[in-house]
């Protein structure tokens, strides 16, 4: 049998608004994933040292504060020290259009924005690790 | 017509509330077997206060139109304020960034990327002065919106006061100072829970003795809504909350009538029109009954359930902006027709940004409209007797009677949190509605039927990193300014306070006099009271 996605959600900076995030959470459970979730105030350190422990192939950050271009680039720069760049890093929450594109080329492979369904995330998600398991497919 | 996404023409299924009770075709008689109108209505202004807590309702006096606002430093803030005020605004309503909701100065590590983002940076009196400036705090009744630092933030606020001139006395408006629901659902807490109600109850005994016009307190169901939860749940574990507020004060040893009267609630309101009306009277009656007969109130102030509503953040979409407007027009509708004391309407940008000058005109105009065109002033309660509201209201009262009962049994509502019992039913809810979204059962205009492919572009409020910045360097010259042996002996007598017995809003007053900041005042009280984390439930 495969081995189950391994996922990280975290809820980084001072915002204590958890609803999506254990939402999403539950959702990739039923979806068969294993999911860790952090809990609340996760500086970037300890959500990359998490994920480094939990060996995780995925980490989903939920931020709604507008806190998200202090948050991210320290996320990334930390899993490039780390040398886990092959991490699956995606972003959710209230993130503006023009935001995006900055936080995709500091490598995050998917902002998903107010509004987006459980199943897209859950889709995403599991075709780019598949993507990443068989890279010469 | 097109048609809605998973919407058939096959046997109509059973139609249900947004919370889930299922509703029968039709209503009449035979819903009210066993309703009684002298118990379960009463007249306007009566107890049990079903039908509103005044006898003319909105003729006598039009609820306050309150929007909650702040974002950037004190200085932008206030601007915003002194315009609201021009509009036509009646009551100020602050909202603080996470910083200053989580007791950190706007410089410390943890606020970086932080700082007036999601309201305004208060770090010390100084902001405070700037927050108020030209605004007569005598006149002008001010709601704010802080918990775990409530204490703190209050007593800057008293010291304002004091500045202008204005007597304690004559001070108007309300502290949120409601811990519990930030256990519960909202999540911004700094203490653990007995030292976090200890301050509560500090606020509420300080108020009672030298602030007797001031709301100490607004016990809030808004955020546990917001989270997810059911109308139900809102309006169970809110006055399950207020009940064990009261038995805190009690324990300090005042009298329920002296301090009753004082105690407010912030409510939702959110889209399933009926059964947000029935929600706020079956509040009301519930209310009334808990203070007459658990705690033997005697003044009928107590027995008033006052509220401020909110129309729902959380039921505003992304998409489609414009129909958010729509939305928060109808929410608003059914709290001034649950009879509200005050409302806020949220703007229609709020699901991308705190919002412009242009949107949050455009809410407060929709309050004007529905108070000043539409006509549903005239009377108090004008749904009551309907056949579908009455029996609503009955079935959210037995219902949330039921959570309250069993959060009784485990002894207290911090028993219940512990055990995460409230986290973990609010979980279940959320989880609940965000598939029946998914699948089609709920339907959400714009986003899960008749979407567009293409949206209006609006307007949207931007607060970029100077707020931050300013903020570091006023902070800076304020700690070079100021009598450091004076800060250190009024934060030593903090401590002091915070470990003994005493009510520590003296201490906090002396400290914030001193321009002690938010942080270290906060700091303080980390000392003594330790800090606190929830084990994560999903």
């Amino acid at each position: 049998m495969e081995r189950p996605i391994r996922v990280l959600v975290a809820k980084p900076g001072l915002d204590g608004h958890d609803r999506g995030v254990k939402v999403i959470a539950r959702a990739l459970r039923d979806a068969g994933m294993e999911v860790i979730y952090t809990g609340l105030r996760q500086t970037p350190e300890m959500i990359v040292n998490a994920a480094l422990q939990e060996d995780v192939q995925v980490i989903g950050l939920s931020i709604l504060s507008g806190a998200h271009n202090a948050i991210v680039p320290r996320v990334m720069e930390l899993l490039k020290e780390k040398g886990m760049d092959d991490v699956l890093v995606i972003v959710g929450g209230i993130i503006p259009d023009e935001d995006v594109a900055h936080l995709k080329k500091l490598g995050v492979a998917a902002v998903f924005q107010p509004g987006a369904s459980l199943e897209q995330i859950v889709n995403f998600i599991r075709s780019s690790v598949q993507q990443a398991a068989s890279p010469g497919l | 017509m097109k048609k809605a996404a998973g919407a058939t023409d096959a046997a109509p299924k059973v139609v249900t509330t947004l919370s889930g009770i299922p509703v029968a075709p039709v209503y009449g008689p035979e819903h009210l077997t066993g309703f009684d109108s002298a118990r379960d209505l009463g007249e306007p202004g009566a107890f049990p206060y079903t039908r509103g807590i005044h006898r003319t309702m909105y003729q006598g006096k039009l609820w306050t139109m309150r929007q909650f606002a702040g974002f950037a430093t004190a200085e932008e803030t206030n601007r915003r304020y002194l315009y609201l005020l021009e509009q036509g605004q009646t009551g100020l309503s602050v909202a603080f960034d996470l910083p200053t909701l989580m007791g950190f100065d706007s410089d410390h590590p943890a606020s970086v990327g932080e700082v007036g983002k999601c309201g305004v940076a208060i770090s010390s009196l100084e902001d405070m002065e700037t927050l108020f400036r030209g605004i007569p705090l005598g006149d002008v009744s001010v709601s704010m919106t802080i918990n775990s630092p409530a204490p703190v933030i209050w007593a800057m606020y008293l010291a304002v006061a004091e500045q202008q001139g204005v007597e304690w006395s004559r001070l108007n408006g309300t502290l949120q100072n409601d811990i519990l629901k930030e256990y519960i659902a909202q999540k911004e807490y700094i203490f653990p829970p007995r030292p976090s109600m200890r301050l509560v109850t500090d606020v509420i005994e300080f108020a009672t003795r030298h602030v007797p016009r001031f709301n100490p307190i607004s016990i809030s169901g808004y955020h546990i809504r917001e989270a997810g939860s059911t109308a139900v749940q809102e309006l169970a574990f809110t006055l399950r909350d207020g009940i064990e507020y009261v038995e805190w004060t009690l324990a300090r040893g005042l009298a329920v009538d002296e301090f009753a009267p004082r105690l407010s609630f912030f409510f939702n309101a959110h889209n399933d029109f009926f059964e947000e009306i029935a929600k706020y009277r079956a509040a009301r009656k519930m209310w009334a009954y808990i203070m007459r007969d658990r705690f033997g109130a005697r003044n009928e102030r107590s027995m008033k359930l006052r509220f401020h509503a909110q129309t729902a953040g959380c039921s505003l979409t992304w998409q489609q902006p414009y129909n958010n407007v729509v939305r928060t027009t109808l929410q608003a509708l059914a709290a001034v027709l649950g009879g509200c004391q005050s409302l806020h309407t949220n703007s229609l940008d709020e699901a991308y940004a705190l919002p412009s000058e242009h949107a949050v005109t455009l809410a407060l105009r929709t309050q004007q409209v529905i108070a000043y065109e539409s006509g549903v002033t005239a009377v108090p309660d004008p749904l009551g007797g309907s056949y579908y509201l009455e029996w609503l209201t009955q079935q959210m009262e037995a219902r949330a009677q039921d959570y309250i009962r069993r959060i009784d049994e485990m002894g207290s509502m911090i028993a219940a949190i512990e055990q995460n019992y409230p986290q973990r039913e609010i979980a279940q809810a959320s989880y609940a509605y965000q598939r029946a979204v998914e699948a089609g059962e709920r339907i959400v205009v714009g986003l899960n039927a008749f979407r567009s492919e293409r949206d209006e572009p609006i307007e949207i409020l931007q607060i970029d990193d100077s707020a931050a910045r300013k903020q570091q360097e006023r902070l800076a010259a304020l700690r070079k300014r100021r009598s450091a042996t004076r800060v250190a002996a009024a934060l030593d007598a903090v401590r002091r306070a915070a470990e003994g017995r005493e009510n520590t809003m003296p201490y906090l007053l002396d400290a914030v006099r001193a321009y002690a900041t938010l942080g270290e005042i906060c700091d303080a009280l980390r000392d003594v009271f330790g800090t606190y984390q929830e084990s994560s439930v999903l």
